[in-house]
């Protein structure tokens, strides 16, 4: 509360009584839609079950083997390739994008409509239809994949590839992708942080006789850091937890190159039937997402200080 | 005192949720006279819903269908469903035979046996054996499940080779080939003319693993096969590297279109269909889908190419779909009704006429489409891991496919496939062993 | 080079990225409707990027073999009862976090963040479970209520961070003038917290509107469903029939993109009015 004075110790916790009131719809939902069934994987993480039937308690032993499970960590490891091409590819392309239109340029308005379009597709559509441009066959010596035919057409046809079937670039087209389906959400955010920033402050850094490189360090990029944070939190959740866009891009993947997180918790829960590892994973995952939204936290923290 | 009208907004959004879902718990009432049934067919659901209205009209039973799709969605529900006691009247479990096995274990199907062989047995005569078998626990099956017929089904399916007519004739080729020696000279002949070899859907595994397993069976027989599932014999057998090495041969002769491990079976139907690629691994259903996408298509099933001449090739088929009936449900004896009206031949004929699928009621063949009859002529070579006496360990499974998807893109060798999978059997198995 | 040239130059180049950025976000767009136009055959073989027989029948078709009236209208019912939802409730709570006092409030605060960073597989099970004991499986209020609940944490995170950068003073007028909390709340924080409402808004009708796993595990009746999972049908009945997916999934994206330019203008309209204040 902003008031400065204390007022009597009765009317405190009547007044105290009353503002638990704001919070108590949201915990009431959150309690019953969230808490229980977050309670019943975090029991069911040390059992054994297949869906059906008994369920056997197992200690930490799902959690013991999930240590050892090479697979689990590559899709740890290939979640976070993908997350370091958001946070820097992505990112970077929204904030640009936002610095351009918080400018006076024509057709601001129809780029701000245009770059929100590829989050509002379905991820089932935007699979679809890359698959169709990183499509790799050929028929009658042309290729039908429009970026092979593009690359053939520009006479770079040696750098035509099978782009979702080879490891070397299968993950890459994979985030390549998330990023474009996902630069309109930084883009918009980073923008209406832009538009808060009091213009005159601007013009007083002008009136200093700031560079506009400058102007960008010293005026922009401060004010923005709270912003900033919150993009950069979304990007990594986003990015770390994507796995339609997998599914509908490389199926049921490619050998193990292209397992997410999500992919494996699905596949123990679907095509294995192990829930009880399943969850272990879960849990394991939410731990490892936790660890790592604190770390920023913490570093953000700092950054705000200096 | 507008402070209790804010609190009234939120109170009443919260209590009114809790009335209406109150009035909703009244409201459904079970119906005696109104069967259930849940199905995972987008494409059957239009024949089905108009089936119900039939059905409801000749015998005053309401058929109410609900579809739930895709098919991991659907299977979701079921278990969600078995958890909460809330299972439909009729419904289908997509799962492996094992989990089939626990349904029936607590409870949850009812055993249609009897039902089967009621009037000297009229039901079960008037179905495909091999469509029945899937539903059948054989004596002395390895989940322990008393012996008998536990689901109807409604349509059966097998996955063959089919070929492009046009495409092999540009390649000068005259005749389907039947060994794989020739099979590999019509990929070369293919190459000369620039057609792709062979198409499938891969990125969906288990098409992959039915491809594996057609030449397992050929190579080494069912018993070496069911010995390995057991844990008699090694993946590092030189038979099982032999049948890695299937893969390896098709890669490097440049038989598989691009693309073909990451691709969806949709995208495959589409090229077959295009005439992108000269060859296709599907199933029988896909004689609809190339029908709706190119109706000019001239093209005949095969058998995949032997290896070994010794022995015929098994190829995976028997029931498409099937469905159980609710052992606890109150209206058992209807739903069980319907079914057989589901599967009785008239019926029977009208879905195959309407979906281009292969009727599970032998007698209603006739109304078939002609390409289907070749798939139909194959019945007797199918297998299917669901009448299996073993079964793979998933994992295992896993990682055999994954083994093959790295061997198609050159990654790894046929050998080091083998022992990769044997070395996860053997973990695999110790862990199970631990289990028990 | 004088300096009008330079500035006209970095325009265009300014233009030049903005617009290649912009092509590829409209090519998908552009590529479902040119396919929406096409029939089946030519949609397959048809080479040219405008096709040579323009078809609009396949929109008409789509609407009525896909049953997409009760599906639409159930799409529209939930994503505006669960977005008003989101917007109250979370406002509610980010209010509270951000501006009042009382006891367990960075405890409570922190269980929503750290929520919204756990995934919940396998929670089909227990939610479906629940959902029945309550009476609320099959009812459009139990759908709601779990939508609601999807978008909680990540909505009063967003609310909360708009409330704590926002200026007090007219906070305190208000409170010298002798409005209450929920008054305060009403009348002056939540109009000027409209920049991060209306993301909120765009954020979760995205969201609803796009969901069709959990109704199609909460729902049964087919008159309940939403329009995905009437496109999710549609598919399936029509996987082979391209040009007419093509047309049900345009009809699926319009609202949305209409959504978001009407939203776009409350967006710089809050953002104004909140400048004119700090």
């Amino acid at each position: 509360m902003t008031t400065a004075t204390t007022p009597k110790p009765k009317k405190d916790m009547k007044s105290m009584a009353e503002n638990y009131l704001f919070i108590i719809p949201a915990v009431v939902i959150f309690s019953i839609f969230y808490i229980y069934p977050f309670y019943d994987i975090l029991n069911l993480s040390l059992h054994e079950w297949k869906g059906i039937g008994p369920k056997i308690f197992v200690g930490f032993r799902n959690f013991q083997e999930l240590m050892v499970d090479k697979i689990w960590w590559k899709s740890i490891w290939n979640a976070t390739y993908i997350t370091l091409w958001a946070l820097t590819f992505q990112n970077v392309l929204a904030f640009m994008l936002a610095l351009a239109c918080d400018r006076e340029i024509r057709f601001k308005k129809f780029y701000r409509v245009v770059f929100f379009i590829p989050p509002v597709l379905s991820q089932v559509v935007v699979g679809l239809i890359w698959r169709w441009i990183l499509y790799a066959g050929q028929q009658d010596g042309q290729h039908i994949g429009l970026l092979n035919h593009f690359l053939s057409q520009i006479g770079l046809s040696h750098l035509a590839n099978n782009w979702l079937s080879d490891p070397k670039t299968a993950l890459t087209m994979i985030a390549i992708v998330h990023c474009w389906q996902g630069f309109g959400w930084g883009f918009i955010m980073l923008l209406a942080g832009l538009q808060t920033i009091d213009k005159q402050l601007y013009e007083a850094a002008k009136v200093d006789g700031a560079s506009s490189w400058s102007q960008f360090w010293n005026v922009t990029m401060p004010m923005m850091v709270p912003v900033m944070l919150v993009v950069v939190i979304l990007t990594v959740l986003g990015a770390m937890q994507a796995f339609i866009l997998v599914l509908s891009m490389v199926g049921q993947g490619l050998v193990f190159h292209t397992e997410v997180p999500v992919t494996r918790i699905l596949a123990a829960m679907q095509g294995t039937k192990q829930f009880g590892y399943a969850c272990a994973m879960g849990v394991n995952f939410a731990i490892i997402l936790i660890a790592v939204s604190t770390i920023m936290k913490l570093f953000s923290n700092k950054m705000k200080q200096a | 005192m507008k402070k209790f009208s804010f609190v009234a907004v939120v109170l009443v959004l919260i209590c009114s949720g809790v009335i209406v879902a109150c009035t909703g718990c009244g409201g459904s009432k079970e119906d005696p006279n109104q069967v259930t049934m849940w199905h995972w067919m987008t494409d059957r659901d239009a024949v089905l819903q108009q089936l119900a209205q039939q059905y409801e009209q000749e015998t005053g039973v309401k058929i109410k269908i609900e579809l739930f799709a895709p098919s991991d969605s659907y299977s979701q529900r079921i278990t969600a469903s078995s958890q909460a006691n809330t299972l439909p009247d009729i419904f289908g479990i997509l799962d492996k035979k094992e989990i089939f096995a626990d349904f029936i274990r607590y409870g949850f199907v009812a055993n249609l046996t009897e039902e089967f062989a009621k009037d000297g047995g009229a039901w079960e005569k008037s179905m495909f054996p091999k469509a029945l078998d899937v539903n059948r626990f054989k004596p002395d099956n390895i989940y322990g499940i008393e012996p008998g017929i536990y689901g109807v089904p409604i349509d059966v399916t097998n996955i063959q080779m089919l070929y492009n007519k046009k495409l092999l004739a540009k390649a000068g080729i005259k005749k389907a080939p039947t060994n794989f020696s020739e099979f590999l000279a019509s990929i070369k002949a293919l190459k000369r003319v620039g057609v792709s070899g062979l198409v499938s859907g891969w990125g969906e595994i288990w098409m992959a693993d039915a491809f594996a397993s057609n030449y397992a069976f050929n190579i080494m027989g069912e018993e070496k096969v069911m010995a390995t599932y057991k844990g008699d014999v090694k993946y590092t057998d030189p038979d099982w590297i032999k049948v890695l090495n299937v893969f390896k041969t098709l890669s490097e002769a440049g038989a598989f279109m691009e693309g073909i491990v990451t691709k969806p079976n949709k995208e495959a139907e589409q090229d077959f269909a295009l005439e992108r690629a000269a060859f296709a691994y599907n199933g029988s259903w896909c004689v609809n889908v190339y029908h709706d996408m190119n109706p000019s298509l001239e093209y005949s099933a095969m058998l995949p190419p032997t290896i070994n001449p010794k022995r015929p090739m098994k190829i995976w088929g028997g029931a498409g779909s099937s469905f159980v009936v609710k052992e606890t449900s109150t209206r058992k004896d209807k739903a069980i009704a319907f079914l057989k009206w589901l599967s009785a031949e008239k019926q029977q004929a009208l879905l195959a006429k309407e979906t281009r699928n292969l009727p599970a009621n032998r007698k209603a063949l006739e109304s078939i489409p002609e390409v289907l009859a070749d798939f139909a002529s194959v019945m007797d070579n199918t297998t299917h891991p669901t009448i299996w006496k073993y079964n793979e360990l998933p994992a295992v499974t896993e990682a055999f496919d994954k083994g093959i998807q790295s061997i198609i893109i050159g990654e790894k060798t046929p050998k080091q496939v083998a022992s990769e999978v044997q070395a996860v059997k053997e973990r695999e198995t110790e862990k199970a062993k631990r289990r028990q | 080079m004088n300096e009008p040239t330079k500035r006209n130059l970095k325009y265009l180049g300014l233009h030049a990225f903005l617009l290649s950025v912009a092509l590829t976000c409209l090519f998908p767009l552009f590529w479902m409707f040119r396919c929406s136009l096409m029939d089946n055959q030519t949609v397959f073989t048809d080479k040219g990027l405008i096709p040579s027989v323009i078809n609009f029948g396949n929109y008409a078709d789509a609407w009525t073999k896909g049953g997409f009236g009760v599906y639409f209208f159930n799409s529209i019912l939930y994503t505006v009862s669960v977005v008003v939802g989101i917007v109250l409730v979370s406002s509610l709570a980010a209010f509270a976090f951000s501006r009042l006092k009382f006891w367990g409030r960075d405890a409570f605060y922190y269980m929503f963040v750290i929520a919204m960073m756990i995934p919940l597989p396998g929670s089909f099970v227990p939610l479906f479970v629940l959902m029945n004991k309550l009476g609320m499986a099959n009812t459009r209020i139990g759908y709601i209520l779990c939508m609601i609940n999807v978008g909680l944490s990540l909505s009063i995170i967003l609310l909360k961070t708009f409330f704590d950068k926002m200026p007090s003073d007219l906070e305190d007028a208000a409170r010298i003038d002798g409005c209450s909390k929920w008054q305060i709340w009403w009348n002056v924080a939540l109009p000027l917290a409209r920049p991060a409402v209306a993301v909120i808004v765009i954020f979760n009708s995205l969201n609803v509107w796009n969901e069709y796993i959990l109704a199609q595990l909460l729902l049964s009746d087919d008159k309940l469903m939403p329009l995905q999972r009437g496109l999710m049908a549609f598919a399936g009945k029509h996987s082979v029939d391209y040009s007419l997916l093509m047309a049900a999934l345009t009809i699926s994206a319009v609202p949305i993109i209409l959504l978001y330019l009407a939203m776009q203008k409350h967006i710089i309209k809050g953002l104004s009015s909140g400048a004119v204040v700090g």
